[in-house]
C-alpha cells in the first residue's frame, strides 16, 4: 500500500519534469544533473539548485538597481553570470531571457530592459515554484519509500 | 602501468599516481560545484578555485611564492589538467591560460576553456596560445569523457611523448608538449579548408606554443608521425 503511494509519487514527479521539458522551462542539462546525483551525492541536484537560487535573487536585486541607475554595461555582465549560471541547471526559459535581456544592454534600451526584467523576474518566478514543487515530491517519495523499507 | 620508470615527479604515491588531479577554475559557485561533480564521477580528484589568481597561487606561480620556478622543487599537487572557464573578473582564462604556458614548470599541463559563447575567434585565439580543447558550456558528462582520453597522470604521457620524438621529427613544445588533440569543434571548423592535415594542423598548434598563426599546410612529417600515434587515429575517428 505504502509502495503504491511511492510509485503514485514517481509517476506525478515524472509527470511534473514531462510538463517542464514540454515547456521548455528546463532542458536536458537538468537531467544531466540528475545523473550527477547517486549515493555518495544524493541531495546533489537541490544543492546545486539552492545555489543557483542564492546567486540567482542576488544577481536580480543588483539588476534592478543597475537599471534605475542606467549602468547598460554592469547590466551584461550581470546578465552574463545569470545566463551562465541558468543554463548549467538547465533553465532554459531563464537563460533565452537573459540573452534577450543583453542585447537590450547592448543597445542601451531602457525600455526594452525593463520588459527584459519584468520577464525574466515572471520566468525566474515560475521556475523556482516548479522545482520546489518538483524537490517536494521527491522528498515525500523519499519518505514514503523509507517508511516501507525500514532500516 | 609501470610507473617506476617513468616518474617525472619526486613525489607520487602510488595510490595516486593513477588519478588524475584536475584544477577547475571558475567564478561562478553553480559551475563549479557541477564541474566538480562531473570530474570526481569520472574519477578524478578535483581542486576547484574561483579566480584564475588562485589557480596561479594553487600552482605556486603567483607573485609571491616563487619557489617552484627556481629550486626546481615539485610541490606533491601533481596537476594533471587545468580546466578554466573563459569570462571571470580580473584575470581570464585566457589571461590564465598565457601564464600557465608561459612557465616552464607547468606549460606541459593541458589547459582547456570553457565558455557559455561559441565565438570562434575566441576559440582559435585559445587554440593558438596553446589550449588542449575548448568546451562550450554547459558542460556535460561526454564533455568530461573526452577530456579524460587526454588527462592521463604524468608519467603516461611522458611514455608517449618519447615514442613520438622517436617517430618522428617535428616540433613538440618543449619537452612533452605531444598530447593528443580532440578539438572537435576546432575540427568541424576546419574540415571545411583542410582536407586530411586538420588534426595534424591542430596538434602543431596546441604542442609549440610559438606558433602564432594556424597554417594548414603542416609539413607530411607531422601528419605520419600524428597517423603514426595509435591514440591519435583512435581521436581522429572518434569525433562526431
Amino acid at each position: 500500500m505504502l509502495g503504491f503511494g511511492a510509485d503514485l509519487l514517481w509517476a506525478d514527479m515524472n509527470r511534473l519534469l514531462a510538463f517542464l521539458f514540454h515547456q521548455g522551462v528546463l532542458d536536458e542539462q537538468f537531467l544531466q544533473l540528475q545523473q550527477l546525483q547517486d549515493e555518495a551525492s544524493p541531495n546533489f541536484v537541490s544543492e546545486v539548485v539552492n545555489i543557483y537560487f542564492h546567486e540567482s535573487e542576488k544577481l536580480l536585486t543588483n539588476l534592478r538597481g543597475l537599471l534605475m541607475e542606467r549602468e547598460y554595461k554592469k547590466m551584461g555582465i550581470h546578465l552574463n553570470q545569470f545566463m551562465g549560471s541558468s543554463s548549467s541547471i538547465g533553465a532554459k526559459r531563464v537563460t533565452n531571457v537573459c540573452v534577450a535581456f543583453r542585447a537590450a544592454t547592448d543597445q542601451s534600451n531602457r525600455a526594452g530592459c525593463l520588459r527584459a526584467l519584468e520577464m525574466l523576474e515572471h520566468e525566474y518566478c515560475y521556475l523556482k515554484n516548479k522545482l520546489h514543487e518538483l524537490f517536494q515530491i521527491e522528498q515525500q517519495r523519499a519518505l514514503v519509500a523509507g517508511v516501507r523499507y525500514p532500516v | 602501468m609501470d610507473t617506476d620508470s617513468f616518474v617525472s615527479f619526486d613525489h607520487v604515491s602510488p595510490e595516486d599516481s593513477h588519478e588524475v588531479h584536475v584544477l577547475a577554475v571558475d567564478d561562478s559557485l553553480v559551475d563549479r560545484k557541477v564541474i566538480e561533480r562531473l570530474l570526481k564521477i569520472s574519477a578524478c580528484k578535483v581542486t576547484a578555485v574561483d579566480s584564475g589568481i588562485r589557480a596561479l597561487q594553487f600552482l605556486g606561480l603567483d607573485e609571491q611564492r616563487r619557489t617552484s620556478e627556481s629550486d626546481g622543487f615539485v610541490p606533491d599537487l601533481k596537476v594533471d589538467l587545468i580546466i578554466t572557464d573563459y569570462c571571470m573578473p580580473e584575470m581570464t582564462g585566457y589571461e590564465l591560460l598565457k601564464k600557465i604556458k608561459e612557465s616552464t614548470m607547468f606549460r606541459e599541463i593541458p589547459v582547456v576553456i570553457m565558455s557559455s559563447e561559441n565565438i570562434l575567434p575566441r576559440i582559435d585565439r585559445c587554440l593558438e596560445e596553446g589550449a588542449e580543447d575548448f568546451i562550450v558550456k554547459p558542460v556535460k558528462l561526454s564533455d568530461v569523457k573526452r577530456l579524460k582520453g587526454y588527462m592521463t597522470p604524468k608519467e603516461v604521457i611522458k611514455m608517449r611523448s618519447q615514442e613520438d620524438r622517436r617517430s618522428d621529427g617535428y616540433v613538440n613544445g618543449g619537452d612533452g608538449g605531444v598530447l593528443e588533440i580532440n578539438n572537435k569543434r576546432k575540427l568541424e571548423e576546419q574540415d571545411t579548408s583542410d582536407v586530411s592535415l586538420s588534426p595534424p594542423s591542430t596538434s602543431t598548434l596546441s604542442s609549440s606554443p610559438s606558433v602564432s598563426s594556424p597554417s594548414p599546410s603542416s609539413s607530411p612529417t607531422s601528419s605520419a608521425s600524428v597517423l603514426a600515434s595509435p591514440i591519435r587515429r583512435l581521436k581522429m575517428t572518434s569525433t562526431d
